[in-house]
């Protein structure tokens, strides 16, 4: 922000001096040499230029299909659309190929986007308007400030103006007129973005500092104050949305434990390899939807969430029925059998896919995010799971409390010999209860595809954060892991921002141990008999 | 020309090839060199490590095609230390002792190096090192054909600091919380500090291995970033970098605002994500694949070709980057260096190892210096929307390597040269 703002400043009405000029060899040498400097005023020049070639080449260096031949001509285009810049004639093919593309770093190919927004300020479409005035509220420039001021003239929708105020305001900041400098400060300020304070510090300094209008100095005083307390808000907001995203993370990954672990009882160290199985549906059927309808692309995640589920739950049933059923009662073979089913299941996924990370791509509807505050945007794929998590809450909830397989499932976990002896099928409710909670378990894996990497170890870094989610929430209930995960999310992060990650990992965990010590039942404790058991 | 003089010819010339080759075995081994290959093949690291296996694969094919060492051929012996640190030293001294290995190449993390290097120093053993690190070390077994900080991270820093790097003014140092970027933060911090970078205007932020949630960290250096133009290095190692990229790019944070430079981001680890966001984030580093040159078109073939026959995972898509080029630079190198010393013994091979050049894909001639380290040069790229680099900036040439950090207290003074005495009694015995 403040080296552009500078600029502003200093360059003032002087960079608009390429005007009436035609566009000639002079002007692009420049462009092909290595010199930084003279590159970027070339590129300066350029992107002022009212000539339409300028245009065109500013269009092709965004592109990438800008490139300099042996004898200094530039070409754009690609292949047999190549042309000669200047003169505008076609190039053949063969010549294109040979000429040495022009590479822009960031900040040419800032600015060179930046000459392309500000020829669409005049632009007959208001959305490209809008846009124009966007790009250029994000990296002020004074090469564009005459060509701000003029559309700030005709511009008729009041958004695009309120826009080319704030830049015009960025500029007048400093203007010897105090009322000018006043109007500019409070235009400032109601952008509510906190990295605008740097723009008036300056006018804040007491007496010493180079401003000398008083009443200038308060009022940037009290701007300087009020985006204080917008940036206080948006970091509360921030840091709550982020626990409750971490929280949300932690549910997706320990709900399906809370079921296998928590009502049916098994110690399942496997659990994180059902997460992995999710995942990798996942990445299959996006694998799938790519090659055979990659026109649907964007909506893969729907069919993937039943996949996810679906192959989850199948490798629950299978090795509850192969396994599992065997060691009822025995939780030490539980544990270690799990564990050593759990080593399987990543040997056998690392065997199949190889042990590198798979790329699971975010459909373009789950990339970037909304602001909420200037400031504060909250990531979209973030927001999805977060509601996605509290759906899979309901869908669980729903089966366990509403279904008659729920109902068998509680039954059992209450009193198993009473079920069996009112003729509930104990073994084929075990089954079909672990299954559930590992297609649960998939869906979760299906969510952390979306934010995280699917590898074959990817279980192996939930598997700690689930237990701890489900003991710490109270064995044997669903509320108690929702409450658990979201405490354990919000807790994460609001020790983060003094401690740093590390620290607040050990932090939560001697929490943790510390509130198991006073408290071993968790936060909700199954009551009566059932609780012995 | 009859059916018996062609069986007279046949079985004369079988008696021949017969002799010669008894006469050769008696005058030396036919027996295959045994060469260890110690790279994680699962766990967090295995996004980087795996392609140095394959590229160290590629590389003794090519070498056993041509003729092998000394007449002999090479054999690898993989192992896979599962990104498991304590595990890397078990293997290695495994390697070193059943399995007899002329040489290692291996490790990735410096924490990695740090745990085998006790074994290769009791056992005498040679290992070559591809990845950049912080430094600080300088064994006379271990060759390391990564950069030091002068040849890759000092040089980035100083591109962010200038004009054309977008004249940063603060640094947000961001890095996986062990010994590489804890050491490379310091150096890096000393640094800015002699460039008048003020203490209040460098932030550093750790993050334990496989961190995935980086919200709170993406908010801080946005906060940071008011405070005045900013970029942040990051020494991020292995997975982790998926989710902070991501994060990055859907917190709406844009290279042209802060600029992200990575030291342990190369092609490989794009190939795991969406590259969109990414468009103009830098890494710095001492090859890119966008390099344009004969010999890296050979090697960019070569590999292409060898990730296909060998049915790799995304062969389709292979790449190469720059601890594959340090690998296969290595390799090579280590031949040469057998070749010249008519021996695989590890004190013969150490001192051949020193002066040797090779033409690398980076397109320049690369010394082994005395110090162990190779003269490399730098070279800063950036992003683009297919998961290649632009070259933005580079060195005129190979710069020598300083593995002891002038910006580190107590470094004054320290031997520049792995000691010599070392390897002239290697050379009289």
């Amino acid at each position: 922000m403040r080296i552009p703002a500078l600029r502003w400043l200093v360059c003032g009405l002087l960079c608009w001096h390429a005007g009436a000029a035609a566009l000639t060899a002079e002007d692009l040498q420049a462009l092909a040499g290595d010199d930084y400097a003279s590159k970027e005023q070339a590129l300066g020049a350029l992107a002022t230029d009212p000539d339409p070639r300028a245009a065109a080449l500013l269009q092709a260096l965004s592109d990438g299909d800008a490139a300099v031949d042996a004898a200094g001509r530039i070409i754009i285009g690609s292949g047999a659309a190549s042309a000669d810049t200047l003169a505008g004639m076609p190039v053949s093919e063969g010549e294109a190929a040979a000429a040495e593309p022009i590479m822009l770093n960031n900040r040419l190919r800032s600015l060179v986007e930046r000459g392309i927004a500000a020829r669409r300020l005049f632009d007959q479409d208001l959305a490209q308007r809008r846009a124009a005035a966007e790009a250029l509220l994000a990296n002020p420039d004074a090469r564009f400030r005459p060509l701000v001021e003029r559309a700030r003239m005709t511009e008729a929708d009041p958004d695009i103006k309120s826009r080319l105020d704030a830049l015009w305001a960025m500029s007048a900041l400093n203007d010897p007129d105090p009322e000018v400098q006043l109007a500019a400060i409070d235009l400032v300020v109601a952008r509510r973005q906190p990295e605008l304070r740097d723009l008036l510090r300056p006018l804040a300094e007491p007496s010493g500092g180079h401003e000398t209008d008083a009443r200038v100095r308060a009022a940037a005083r009290a701007g300087i104050a009020s985006l204080d307390r917008w940036q206080w808000w948006g970091d509360l907001a921030a840091t709550l949305f982020s626990g409750l995203s971490l929280g949300s993370v932690l549910l997706l990954a320990a709900l399906g434990l809370a079921i296998t672990y928590g009502l049916i009882g098994v110690i399942n160290m496997a659990h994180g390899e059902f997460l992995m199985l999710g995942a990798y549906a996942t990445y299959v059927v996006q694998q799938a939807v790519q090659r055979y309808a990659p026109g649907w692309f964007d909506w893969y995640p729907l069919l993937s969430v039943p996949a996810a589920f679906a192959v989850a739950a199948l490798a629950g049933l299978l090795i509850e029925r192969l396994v599992l059923r065997h060691l009822y009662g025995r939780p030490l073979e539980t544990l270690l059998t799990t564990f050593g089913l759990s080593l399987l299941m990543i040997q056998a996924v690392r065997m199949i896919f190889g042990a590198q990370n798979v790329q699971v791509a975010n459909p373009g509807w789950m990339t970037g995010g909304i602001a909420i505050l200037p400031g504060l945007i909250l990531p979209y794929n973030r927001l999805i799971i977060l509601a996605f998590s509290l759906a899979v809450v309901a869908l669980a909830w729903a089966v366990l409390n509403r279904t008659r397989l729920g109902l068998f499932v509680r039954a059992v976990t209450q009193n198993r010999d009473m079920a069996a002896c009112v003729g509930v099928k104990t073994r084929k409710v075990d089954s079909y209860a672990f299954g559930f909670g590992a297609g649960v378990a998939g869906l979760g894996g299906c969510a952390l595809a979306q934010i995280g990497n699917v590898g074959p170890d990817l279980g192996q870094g939930y598997i700690i954060d689930s237990f701890m989610a489900v003991v710490l929430g109270g064995v044997g209930q669903l509320a108690g892991t929702v409450v658990g995960a979201l405490g354990l999310g919000m807790a994460s992060k609001l020790i983060e921002p003094f401690w740093g990650a590390v620290l607040a990992k050990i932090a939560v965990l001697v929490l943790i141990v510390l509130f198991i010590q006073k408290r071993p039942q968790g936060i909700f404790a199954l009551k009566g008999r059932s609780a012995e058991a | 020309m009859n059916r018996r003089e062609v069986l007279k010819l046949g079985s004369l010339a079988g008696a021949m090839s017969l002799a010669g080759v008894s006469m050769r075995a008696w005058a030396q081994d036919k027996s295959p060199i045994k060469v260890g290959i110690l790279h994680s093949l699962s766990g967090t690291m295995a996004i980087s490590e795996t392609s140095l296996k394959d590229v160290a694969l590629m590389t003794i094919d090519e070498i056993n095609r041509s003729g092998g060492v000394l007449g002999r051929k090479i054999a690898p012996v993989v192992v896979d230390p599962a990104s498991n640190w304590p595990l890397f030293a078990e293997r290695a001294r495994q390697l070193l002792t059943q399995d007899k290995v002329a040489a290692v190449f291996g490790c990735w993390t410096s924490v990695s190096r740090k745990s085998v290097l006790p074994v290769f120093e009791e056992l005498n053993g040679l290992l070559f090192y591809p990845v950049q690190y912080e430094g600080e070390e300088m064994s006379r077994n271990v060759f390391y054909t990564g950069a030091a900080p002068n040849q890759q991270a000092i040089p980035a820093v100083e591109y962010l600091l200038s004009q054309e790097g977008g004249g940063a003014k603060r640094i947000f140092l961001l890095g996986t919380d062990y010994v590489y970027p804890r050491t490379t933060n310091r150096i890096l911090r000393a640094f800015l500090l002699s460039k008048g970078i003020k203490e209040s205007d460098i932030e550093e932020v750790y993050t334990p291995f496989g961190h995935s949630d980086y919200q709170t960290i993406v908010a801080n250096i946005k906060r940071f970033a008011q405070g005045g133009k900013t970029a942040v290095v990051s020494t991020i190692n292995g997975d982790s970098n998926v989710p902070f990229y991501k994060e990055l790019g859907n917190q709406g944070l844009k290279a042209s605002d802060v600029p992200v430079i990575a030291f342990s981001v190369g092609e490989e680890e794009l190939r795991g994500i969406d590259t969109k966001p990414l468009v103009g984030h830098l890494a710095a580093w001492n090859y890119f694949m966008s390099v344009r040159n004969p010999t890296n078109d050979k090697f960019k073939k070569q590999w292409a070709e060898w990730a296909k026959s060998q049915k790799l995972p995304g062969a389709d898509k292979a790449v190469t980057n720059d601890p594959m080029e340090a690998t296969y630079v290595g390799l090579h190198m280590w031949k040469q260096a057998v070749e010249k010393a008519g021996s695989t013994d590890v004190d013969k091979v150490r001192a051949a190892m020193i002066g040797q050049k090779f033409v690398a894909p980076s397109g320049f001639t690369l010394t082994m210096d005395g110090n162990h380290h190779l003269h490399k040069p730098v070279m800063i790229g950036e992003v683009r929307a297919d998961g290649q680099f632009n070259v933005v900036w580079r060195t005129k040439g190979p710069i020598r390597a300083q593995p002891w950090s002038p910006y580190i207290e107590g470094n004054k003074g320290k031997p520049d040269v792995v000691s010599l005495h070392e390897d002239l009694r290697a050379r009289v015995a």
